[in-house]
């Protein structure tokens, strides 16, 4: 995939082994022992906090116990029944803020909590089934349709196989899998894992995917609630803010997400663009994630500009020292005022103006400054880019769901990133994919029943 | 500085710290090593008659705790599978060497006196301190009517005791086993028999584990396996109980105990001691971890009987007994609480759950607005039996308060609860 944007700028001066190398994962897998050490660590609490701060309801404290007592397809099972992508959580969920900051033994003298993302993993990794852990019921001669085969879509459309429907899912892009595909930083998500992960999900049968498909585009709603029972959208957030300034186009502004999309298909690591000094804008784990990737391809000076402190970032203080240990600089306080262009018109800085809080508002002080780069990372949101969901009510900019995940439209669900209230999670996603789909089989079943 | 040294039934040692009759203690080469890195004595691999026994491949297994810790070990060995000659050489040159240190040899030889009249002399030239009568292996040896085989019969163990002492002017230890009822009865015969000393436990008939894909118990030997000998921390209960229950029996009081089981560190030995034991004999800590944890036993020991006022061993020797009684006679009119101290309790509900699904429904879970679990004890519900306590996690978090009840002391037998009580 070329990045038209940057393509003026140089490229790496390593080899792709030596690229592929910095992308190795970033929290090396458990071994045996490891693991049998760390799961030996549990209390096994009732009613244990970190399962009831897993968005998919993972019982956690009965996994690890599974793996300590050498039962590693228990563990396994365990977690799949509730979140099928648990392979891809394990490795992107920020368990720093979920199970982990919930668990007991941060208390007092341990301050250490069991290692559960990694734990999960490692089940996960081990895992020996003859065939897939879960059957289909019998079939209910239902047809559903799927938009999107992100995390919130692939969830829903396994937990519909297994109940018995149907599913067809319509994907844009060429791939499946949605962000653990395109968009998870690359030493999250190594090698093909989301492609393995999602021969895996569909094991179970009854799931068709149709690539090239786009809403607005080749794709109708109105097509689809002709020809299947029910549809779920699982949209994501396709559609990079925008910042509104003039220049916001020129060559060597471009989109964080769709840089990491690039990263993450190419196979020569050699042939990406790589500026020399780059400045993210942006205070979620998006802007760490491309500014901790572009350091490790090469760029000498990263500098992530945020316009609040460092404790209103969305990113977790954990991805904010991930950033500080790549030598990521971190400005606060500033927000974009103007693209400096060259006189070909490509990027050559940004001037920024220092920011602070007034009457809790926060406002520019109009003191500016300006940071030289080749090229700016936007990591400041993701909206809708899809025309056809028109006929859907809105919460902001995100589709109206109650909660059964119905929308205003009979007949139609969504979940994930496009809904709201979200958390932009992918195993929120996941929760919402797998709850949908057992409200869509639920109103089915009724619908038949009535019959 | 505490005097750790002792004389048990007229055998000297330095401290109490003996490697009881076991691998550790099989030949002069490992003997030195104990008696380098500082152990008081040694009971010497159990002697029997020649030709010497045959040990099959392999011998040991264990039970595992969470973390690959040895809770319990098993093994099939049986006793010395050297020559005699060998082992009375040896001993001989050891006990010359190291002529401060308790040297005790072990004897197991079939239930004829003439076995026991031509070996005791053979023993004495040796210039050992004492002999110790293996009446407890409970594999292989037991099969053919000796350890655990005469341990169990008091008769035997009383006659064969007395023909040591008959043809022999060393201290006689009477070794037992735990593999019986009652541990009184072997004890009261071995006192009969003219026992100097007597020391427990032997080990305790086991299988820790099986090959569930073979379908064979641990060791392993071909395809088949065999009930083994269990020891190491798990027993130290068993081993503590069977020393008090001796300790206490009016009909043996004042028998010298070597207390064995599962001691690893110098409070299992202050343990030990404190419910009548003189001596106290290890083989398992050693054997998993060398003989240098003799070290940490001798400094805590001493700090610890410092810190006391103890200044020997025989100061403190039975303080506990006085203490250890029966049922009958425990406080019917005690009292404890359990106290849940919400600063260090970290919510993990451990405490909540086996009180409610498998006690007395004393913990109350309260879900706080923010999420958060509070656990609080139901005091008249609770009848302070410690469970919580034990399941908790966190150090001093639950703790048992005992209650002013303001009612005297008062046993079962004179409880009016009681249908059977004593007349007043």
């Amino acid at each position: 995939m070329m990045i038209e944007s940057l393509k003026h700028l140089p490229r790496p001066q390593l080899s792709n082994a030596e690229l592929s190398g910095q992308f190795t994962d970033l929290a090396p897998a458990l071994s045996a022992r490891q693991a049998i050490i760390e799961s030996a660590r549990c209390l096994y609490c009732y009613d244990a906090p970190c399962t009831r701060s897993c968005p998919s309801e993972i019982d956690v404290a009965g996994f690890i116990r599974n793996i300590h007592d050498g039962d590693i397809n228990s563990a396994a099972h365990g977690i799949l029944k509730q979140n099928i992508l648990g392979g891809s959580c394990a490795r992107v969920c920020p368990t720093e803020i979920l199970c982990e900051d919930a668990c007991v033994r941060n208390h007092h003298a341990e301050g250490q909590p069991v290692k559960i993302g990694l734990l999960q993993r490692y089940a996960l990794d081990h895992m020996k089934f003859a065939s897939h852990p879960f059957t289909r019921a019998a079939t209910t001669g239902r047809k559903i349709a799927v938009v999107g085969a992100g995390p919130a879509g692939l969830s829903c459309a396994h937990r519909l196989a297994m109940l018995g429907n149907d599913v067809v899912i319509f994907e844009a892009r060429e791939k499946p899998g949605g962000l653990n595909e395109y968009g998870i930083a690359k030493y999250k998500l190594v090698g093909d894992f989301a492609q393995k992960e999602v021969e895996f999900l569909l094991a179970i049968g009854g799931i068709e995917i149709r690539y090239g498909q786009t809403l607005g585009g080749n794709l109708r709603l109105k097509d689809l609630h002709g020809s299947f029972d029910s549809v779920f959208l699982g949209l994501g957030l396709g559609a990079s803010r925008r910042l509104g300034l003039t220049g916001e186009d020129a060559p060597g502004l471009l989109a964080a997400v769709d840089y990491i999309a690039a990263l993450r298909q190419a196979d020569d690591l050699t042939q990406l663009p790589v500026p020399a000094r780059a400045i993210v804008i942006g205070g979620g784990n998006t802007a760490i994630d491309i500014a901790v990737q572009i350091r490790l391809l090469g760029a000498e000076e990263v500098t992530l500009v945020y316009r609040r402190d460092a404790a209103k970032m969305t990113a977790t203080g954990h991805e904010q020292d991930i950033a500080k240990a790549n030598l990521v600089s971190i400005r606060t306080w500033a927000q974009p005022q103007q693209v400096l262009l060259d006189k070909a018109g490509r990027v050559r800085g940004m001037r920024f103006e220092k920011t602070r809080m007034e009457a809790a508002r926060l406002t520019g002080s109009g003191e500016t400054f300006d940071i030289p780069a080749e090229a700016i990372f936007k990591a400041i949101g993701q909206g809708f880019d899809c025309a056809d969901i028109d006929g859907l009510e809105r919460d902001g900019d995100k589709i109206r769901v109650d909660d059964q995940f119905r929308t205003c439209l009979p007949g139609f669900y969504a979940g994930g990133d496009c809904v709201a209230p979200g958390q932009d999670l992918t195993v929120q996603a996941v929760q919402h994919g797998k709850l949908a789909a057992l409200a869509i089989h639920r109103d089915l079943m009724a619908k038949m029943e009535a019959a | 500085m505490a005097d750790l040294s002792i004389n048990f039934c007229g055998i000297k040692s330095p401290n109490p710290f003996w490697l009881a009759s076991a691998p550790p203690t099989d030949k002069a080469y490992n003997v030195v090593r104990a008696f380098e890195a500082g152990w008081g004595g040694v009971v010497w691999k159990t002697l029997g008659e020649d030709p010497a026994a045959v040990n099959v491949s392999s011998r040991y297994s264990a039970h595992y705790g969470n973390n690959r810790e040895v809770l319990g070990f098993n093994n099939i060995e049986l006793i010395t599978d050297r020559s005699l000659t060998i082992n009375l050489r040896e001993i001989t040159q050891v006990k010359k060497d190291w002529p401060d240190r308790a040297m005790v040899v072990s004897l197991m030889l079939p239930c004829e006196e003439h076995y026991w009249k031509n070996m005791l002399p053979l023993i004495e030239a040796t210039g050992a301190d004492g002999i110790e009568l293996n009446f407890g292996c409970p594999h292989g040896m037991s099969e053919r009517g000796m350890g655990s085989a005469v341990g169990q019969v008091p008769e035997y163990v009383e006659m064969v005791t007395r023909w040591c002492k008959a043809h022999t002017k060393l201290p006689v230890i009477v070794k037992l086993t735990p593999n019986i009822t009652d541990v009184r009865l072997p004890a009261r015969a071995a006192l009969a028999g003219g026992a100097d000393a007597v020391s427990l436990i032997n080990t305790i008939n086991s299988i820790t584990a099986l090959d569930l894909d073979r379908m064979i118990a641990l060791p392993v030997v071909g395809n088949s396996s065999t009930h083994g000998g269990y020891c190491g921390s798990a027993v130290k209960p068993i081993a503590l109980n069977m020393v008090a229950e001796i300790a206490r029996d009016p009909l043996t009081k004042g028998l010298p105990i070597s207390g064995i089981g599962g001691i690893g560190n110098w409070r299992d030995v202050a343990e030990f001691i404190a419910l009548g034991a003189g001596s106290v004999q290890v083989c398992t800590a050693a054997m998993l971890h060398g003989f240098r944890i003799v070290e940490g036993m001798k400094d805590g020991l001493s700090r610890w009987m410092d810190e006391k006022g103890y200044r020997s061993v025989a100061e403190f020797s039975g303080k506990a007994i006085p203490n250890t009684t029966d049922w009958k006679n425990l406080d019917m009119n005690y009292q404890v609480i359990a106290h849940i101290d919400q600063g260090s309790c970290i919510q993990c509900g451990r405490c909540y759950v086996a009180c409610e699904d498998t006690s007395h429904q004393s913990i109350a879970q309260h879900i706080e607005a923010s999420g958060a679990r509070r656990y609080e004890v139901i005091e008249h519900e609770c009848v302070g039996c410690n469970l919580c306590e034990i399941t908790c996690p966190v150090e001093d978090c639950i703790t048992m308060v005992a209650q002013d009840t303001g009612k005297a002391y008062m046993n079962w037998t004179q409880d009016p609860r009681n249908p059977r009580r004593e007349a007043r």
